[in-house]
């Protein structure tokens, strides 16, 4: 596989981009790997990656039921930030966000990681106290998050209607310069490339159909739509899917599976500097590098697989958007689609080991999973290769809903989830 | 946008006039101070998140007001019946729509 430098550009430039060789070979599966990854998403390929560099495991298959990164890598607004309120929280999103600066570097991939910075609109006094005490939370562990007024919040992103008049009123943003987006497409794709190129196996259109226990409860191996497939470990990170996937090993886990749906306008001239998310009225939007404004929406009320959701919220998110920000009006919307998220009761992701040996779960991430991607990839790398909780993931277990000690995003978070 | 059959007013309605109120079917624990911690877990938060024909609860919050359960199929998201509270889940073998 060929590095990419400048070099190698200008020598393919020259012979007319017709000898670029694949970036990673489409494999059939081995009878048998030491660990079998369920799902090639960002997490999944990401979590193959750092098996192979970081604890020399390379006889590792990452198998996806479709194609690679088409889940909800390839369906989210691609929003990154780690301004959680809670101390697990911050750990692990600020640990995510760290591996996020130099990710192109250490994968040689350009995943056009931005950090534009994320602002968060109050609408509300119940919005500006939440904020303020995220911010609080955040400086204490260190994590980069600040309180802008109405008119600094206007100079950070000048499209921001803040008159007094306003259906939804600016009262405020918390700013987190740090944060930003990356190309969702080349988070998976640079994952898959690195991981491919130390021994990894990447199987597509495969679906898992279940998960294989012996006589002792332990792992033997997964069912696939190419044959059964032997492994002493496998790591389920399958989003909306992973119920199902668990279910079939005997474990009924804490999650609902919701459609979250996003939109796309036509693309236009740079006009939007950042990213804007306003949790009150849930609308989340930012520019892609090619010009359309790309916009997030909340959750459907019912659970779903569909893929689609209804039309309800995307009228409910563009209104938001057209009062937030009036120079949007007239712009046409090209597309709109729907991922599968995988809902926690404390909308907290779930990370780590299970009760049956040698079957590991990354999952829960809900409306929030791709900022997390490099962070949750490399801690589950650890904990499948050792057996054992790395130190950021250890808070995230599946017990605490049998304990009670969540890590209750939910009623605390920044965002409505 | 879903049309779903209100049990009660008899009608089909849009989506809009309702709100969605989780899985059908949870029984609340008879004895709530017996129950063990596992217990206590599969009740609050274990659900079955089906793929295919699910029992779920909804209110007609924007109309009649009142809770009745569904049959709908998360794949298609397709309605298959709608029944009152307390009537129990109907027997829809051979009647799942198509996908």
């Amino acid at each position: 596989m060929t590095h990419f430098s400048a070099m190698s550009l200008l020598k393919n430039a020259i012979s007319g981009h017709k000898n670029w060789p694949e970036q990673w070979p489409d494999k059939q599966p081995k009878d048998e790997y030491d660990v079998i990854i369920v799902g090639a998403g960002g997490h999944g390929l990401g979590a193959a990656y750092y098996l192979a560099k970081e604890h020399g495991i390379t006889n590792v298959a990452v198998i996806e039921k479709g194609w690679l990164g088409g889940g909800n890598t390839g369906r989210n607004t691609t929003i990154i930030r780690s301004n959680y309120l809670y101390d697990e929280s911050a750990r692990l999103f600020d640990h995510a966000l760290d591996l996020w600066e130099n990710l192109s570097t250490e994968l040689n991939y350009n995943v056009m990681y931005s950090k534009r910075g994320v602002m968060m609109l109050a609408h509300n006094v119940h919005d500006v106290q939440s904020f303020q005490r995220h911010i609080h939370a955040n400086r204490l562990n260190d994590v980069d998050n600040r309180w802008l007024t109405p008119k600094e919040a206007k100079a950070f992103c000048p499209p921001l209607n803040i008159s007094p008049d306003a259906r939804y009123p600016v009262m405020g943003a918390a700013l987190q310069q740090r944060a930003g987006t990356a190309r969702h497409d080349a988070v998976a794709w640079g994952y898959a490339r690195a991981a491919a190129k130390r021994g990894v196996d990447i199987i597509q259109n495969c679906p898992v159909i279940s998960i294989r226990r012996g006589a002792d409860g332990a792992v033997e191996g997964v069912e696939t739509g190419k044959g059964f497939i032997k492994a002493r470990k496998v790591a389920v990170s399958a989003a909306g899917h992973t119920s199902v996937v668990m279910d079939s090993a005997g474990v009924r886990m804490p999650l609902e599976s919701y459609p979250l749906q996003a939109l796309v306008s036509e693309p236009i001239k740079p006009v939007f500097p950042c990213v804007v998310m306003s949790n009150t009225v849930h609308a989340y939007i930012s520019q892609s590098d090619k010009g359309e404004l790309v916009i997030g929406s909340g959750t459907d009320q019912y659970t779903s697989y569909s893929q689609r959701g209804g039309l309800p919220l995307i009228e409910h998110t563009v209104a938001a958007i057209c009062e937030v920000f009036p120079i949007f009006n007239r712009m046409r919307m090209l597309r709109k689609w729907g991922g599968i998220v995988d809902v926690t009761p404390d909308r907290s992701a779930i990370l780590g080991k299970t009760p049956v040996r040698g079957l590991y779960v990354n999952c829960g991430w809900g409306t929030g999973g791709f900022k997390a991607t490099p962070g949750a990839a490399h801690t589950l790398a650890w904990t499948v290769a050792k057996d054992e909780p790395h130190p950021i993931n250890a808070p995230f277990t599946l017990e605490r809903f049998t304990t009670g000690r969540l890590i209750d995003e939910a009623a605390a978070a920044a965002v409505a989830h | 946008m879903l049309l779903i059959q209100c049990p009660y007013c008899d009608d089909a309605l849009p989506e809009l006039e309702f709100a969605y109120a989780g899985e059908a079917h949870i029984d609340r624990p008879q004895d709530p101070s017996a129950l063990s911690d596992e217990e206590w877990r599969d009740f609050l938060f274990i659900r079955s998140n089906v793929k295919g024909v699910h029992a779920e609860r909804w209110r007609h919050i924007n109309g009649c007001g009142r809770f009745f359960n569904a049959l709908r199929d998360t794949v298609s998201d397709r309605f298959v019946t709608s029944y009152k509270a307390g009537e129990p889940r109907p027997d829809t073998s051979g009647k799942e729509p198509a996908q």
